[in-house]
């Protein structure tokens, strides 16, 4: 049930799960979540003193553990929790653990399609990476982070390759950190790495690196790009292509590069969370025009509004038409959509969700502790105690609402005029 | 001016390093900082100043070390940036060392000078372009050099490994509720509130900061998180080593974490560098003109607390009690008010010290000094006569320190200096006055920690 498009899509309410009587049932209950398609609400539960388990629509696991967090459904669906037995931790899939034990489990992850299952592992004290229940066959001193590649089959690290005395600050300024692929660290170390991608093909990574001071590059597969900058931000593929691109940093200003070479041909005072259309050769990136004036700005041209706060990361339009971003000033919230800001402003906001023909942007937003959606700036007429983003049906004209109402969770399904 | 007369340190970070520089090398950082990252700002100041000495009883350094003329904080300005500016860069190894000693060990960046200058020079800012040459060049104290590498590659002062914290927060939760009744901290609570960001110790060595901490937030009802990820440390020591570049990762890593957990608010450790790092220099670094995200000191939080009851004062403290206002929180953010009120709820006599507030002494650790290891511990009890000197003359028993560097030069100078008092966190000072409710209470536990 991972397409959208086999989701129940008939208007309607559906109480899925009375989590009201989760709270009276058991002393303590983490935080809930809930699948794309709306139908399971699960959490971690707590029966005692180090009696932990998982109650997903009321039901619970027969896995008993002595500790659980990062309980998560993955896009597939699947619900996955690292939980610790015996003073051994595994990834407990639906109820049922992986056979492989470690010393500590984290960074939970998955693939896009939710297939494949990542992971960080402590093991005998050496470091690295489970990929749906296989941990590198290579360990390391140390590693932060899990990248899974966009095929699901291969992960990345950021590792610290030898072990190094604490003040031995030689040692370090040789450089001991690199970027470990499949367990497979890259050949040349670097004094730190920043942001770590793969290609869309799974094939190659990226990654920033440092290798001196004011002397920062991207390097790919371990190789650095031949020209370095005072500083760099993290390195994307453009889709398709083996093309890599990079804020970097030249004469106190940022710009974009490509594959070593400044690509924008204007500066900022900022320039990071560059992200591609999926239809165009179009780049959009948050950038700040001046110190504190913060925008979205299209192959090199910011929009003409700016915001005081913050900019996040902009999200295009599944036709790559539009453009639309959270903005935040005054310290109040909201989207701003190809250079203009809706009207009502939030005490939050979530990402902007696109409908499929881009026409409509829904997004979860909160004020005064209330939950609602909101509709291309119209705020929806309900609210709710707690609420998921919005998704489209992929006609555009329904929207699914997950939301917890008067201590019960449902899944309705509501035509967009009607929010 | 005396000559500068300074007790010979031995310390890598300064000795070796300077082995590896070229006279070229050294000119052109000099210059690349002077010419291209500071000029403006520097002209305006090295132009203004005219070397009255107005500033120097300002400093502690100077009034700890009997009023010695080479503390004075226009002579650690004349000694530094005047002479790279007068010899164009062009100076040895050694220079570069006497710079850097001056820039990392005898300036706290405190900027109590300023307020004392006709003109408000700010020397502090000078230092910074001082350390910041010396960073690039790799000469600095070795204890802040590998904390500056411990950020470079955990984001985090102290090595922290990413399940080291995930395991101590939920060590620190079990211990917890022997006192709280099922106390949570809950990690990655995307829409909380808060997000509390301690300081590296309180993941390592003083996890029971990190447990008083998440005692306040649990009998205050706060819906509140931290980061299972990178960027839950508000640390930043590159700050102090000139390395803005690292600074930026730091702070950008720590800002976006708050952005990824969707909260209202980030509330730093009781630390007043990480306040700074995070409203200031880490900020303005990056290009946003405040903090993106509505940044808090524990202060501010605890104030707003006990104001609207919140938390509940069961038992107050009798002993005399005065307070330590931090530089980075009190001159230069105006908390001391907030800082007074909570203690002054919490305790029957509160001493005011004097000069107070923003006209307070610096404890002599701040900017990283704290962090420099026993070859320099002498440099913060001789500068810190000032300010141990001022708590005494209280007749306090106990120091309310609300940051990490305060707080632990205060306790070693009580030790050297055989003062009669001891120094609190104000997370102590709730922790130990406040009402437990009722409903939170364990057998174990009692009304309030004893
Ligand atoms: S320590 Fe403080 S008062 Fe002394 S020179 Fe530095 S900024 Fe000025
Ligand atoms: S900094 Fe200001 S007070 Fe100090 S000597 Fe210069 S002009 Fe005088």
């Amino acid at each position: 049930m991972n397409d959208v498009a086999d989701w129940d899509w008939a208007p309607g309410d559906k109480c899925i799960a009375d989590v009201a009587d989760w709270k009276r049932r058991f002393p303590v209950v983490h935080e809930y979540t809930v699948t794309n398609d709306g139908e399971k609400i699960a959490a971690i539960v707590e029966q005692g003193n180090k009696a932990v388990t998982v109650c997903v629509n009321g039901e619970l696991w027969p896995v008993v553990a002595e500790r659980a967090w990062s309980l998560k459904f993955s896009p597939d669906n699947r619900l996955v929790c690292p939980m610790l037995r015996e003073y051994e931790w595994s990834i407990v899939v639906d109820g049922s653990p992986w056979e492989e034990t470690y010393d500590y489990v984290w960074n939970l992850t998955f693939s896009a399609d939710g297939k494949s299952i990542a992971a960080n592992i402590k093991k005998d004290n050496e470091f690295g990476i489970c990929l749906n229940g296989r941990s590198w066959e290579t360990r390391f001193t140390e590693a932060r982070d899990v990248v899974v590649s966009p095929d699901g089959s291969r992960t990345a690290s950021m590792v610290k390759v030898r072990r190094v005395a604490t003040l031995d600050i030689f040692s370090f300024a040789e450089g001991v950190i690199t970027v470990a692929v499949d367990g497979e660290a890259w050949e040349r170390n670097f004094l730190s790495i920043w942001g770590m991608s793969f290609s869309s093909d799974s094939r190659m990574v990226a990654a920033g690196v440092n290798l001196d001071r004011l002397t920062y590059t991207v390097a790919i597969n371990g190789v650095p790009w031949e020209r370095t900058f005072s500083h760099i931000w993290e390195p994307l593929f453009k889709p398709g292509s083996y093309d890599v691109f990079a804020p970097v940093k030249i004469d106190g200003l940022w710009t974009l590069a490509m594959n070593g070479s400044p690509v924008w041909d204007n500066s900022f005072v900022q320039l990071w969370e560059h992200r591609f259309s999926p239809t165009t050769n179009e780049i959009a990136a948050v950038v700040a025009v001046q110190f504190g004036k913060w925008t979205v700005a299209r192959d090199a041209v910011p929009w003409g509004k700016t915001f005081r706060d913050a900019v996040l990361a902009p999200v295009f339009s599944p036709d790559g038409k539009r453009v639309a971003a959270i903005v935040k000033e005054d310290d109040r919230y909201t989207i701003a959509v190809d250079g203009t800001a809706w009207n009502e402003r939030f005490d939050m906001v979530w990402d902007p969700v696109f409908g499929p023909d881009g026409s409509r942007i829904a997004v979860k937003a909160e004020r005064k502790g209330a939950y609602f959606i909101a509709v291309d700036g119209r705020p929806g007429r309900e609210s709710y105690d707690y609420l998921w983003p919005p998704i489209f049906s992929p006609d555009g004209e329904k929207v699914l609402i997950r939301c917890i109402q008067g201590g019960k969770y449902y899944r309705r399904v509501r035509p967009v005029s009607d929010v | 001016m005396a000559r500068m007369q300074r007790r010979t340190v031995a310390d890598l970070g300064f000795d070796e390093t300077i082995k590896n520089l070229s006279p070229d090398k050294i000119a052109r950082t000099i210059r690349y900082v002077l010419e291209k990252e500071a000029a403006a700002r520097l002209k305006a100041y090295v132009d203004t100043c005219i070397h009255c000495g107005l500033c120097n009883e300002a400093c502690h350094f100077y009034v700890s070390y009997d009023r010695d003329p080479s503390y004075a904080p226009v002579a650690k300005v004349r000694q530094t940036i005047w002479d790279m500016i007068e010899k164009k860069g062009k100076v040895d190894p050694e220079t570069v060392k006497t710079y850097a000693r001056i820039g990392f060990t005898e300036c706290n960046i405190c900027r109590r000078c300023s307020m004392y200058c006709p003109f408000g020079i700010d020397i502090g800012y000078m230092m910074i372009l001082v350390r910041r040459i010396c960073g690039l060049l790799k000469v600095a104290p070795s204890y802040l050099q590998d904390q500056g590498y411990s950020h470079m590659y955990t984001y985090s002062q102290s090595w922290v490994a990413q399940d080291d914290w995930v395991d101590t927060v939920q060590f620190v939760e079990e211990e917890l509720r022997m006192n709280i009744k099922n106390a949570r901290i809950p990690l990655d609570k995307e829409g909380a509130e808060i997000m509390y960001s301690p300081h590296s110790l309180e993941a390592k060595f003083k996890t029971n900061l990190l447990a008083n901490i998440a005692k306040i937030m649990n009998v205050a009802r706060v819906d509140w998180t931290m980061p299972s990820f990178d960027g839950w440390d508000s640390t930043n020591q590159s700050m102090h080593l000139g390395d803005h570049e690292t600074m930026g990762m730091v702070e950008r890593m720590h800002f976006s974490a708050g952005f990824r957990l969707k909260v209202k608010k980030i509330v730093t450790s009781e630390c007043g560098h990480s306040f700074r790092a995070a409203v200031y220099d880490g900020s303005r670094s990056l290009g946003w003109k405040e903090p993106p995200i509505t940044y808090l000191q524990p202060t501010q939080l605890f104030f707003e607390f006990v104001r609207d009851g919140r938390i509940r004062i069961a038992r107050k403290i009798e002993e005399p009690v005065t307070v330590q206002d931090p530089c980075s929180i009190v001159r230069n953010r105006g908390l001391g008010g907030m800082l007074r009120s909570v203690v002054k709820a919490a305790c029957e006599d509160f001493r005011e010290v004097d000069p107070c507030l923003e006209h307070n002494y610096c404890c002599a650790a701040g900017s990283g000094v704290i962090n420099y290891g026993p070859p320099w511990k002498f440099l913060r009890m001789e500068g810190g006569r000032a300010k141990i000197r001022q708590l005494q003359a209280t007749g306090a028993k106990i120091v309310i320190a609300p940051c990490h560097s305060c707080h632990k030069t205060i306790e070693e100078m009580i030790d050297y200096y055989k003062a009669d008092m001891h120094v609190m966190f104000i997370s102590e000072l709730l922790v130990k006055t406040m009402e437990i409710p009722e409903d939170m209470r364990t057998p174990e536990g009692k009304g309030s920690d004893q």
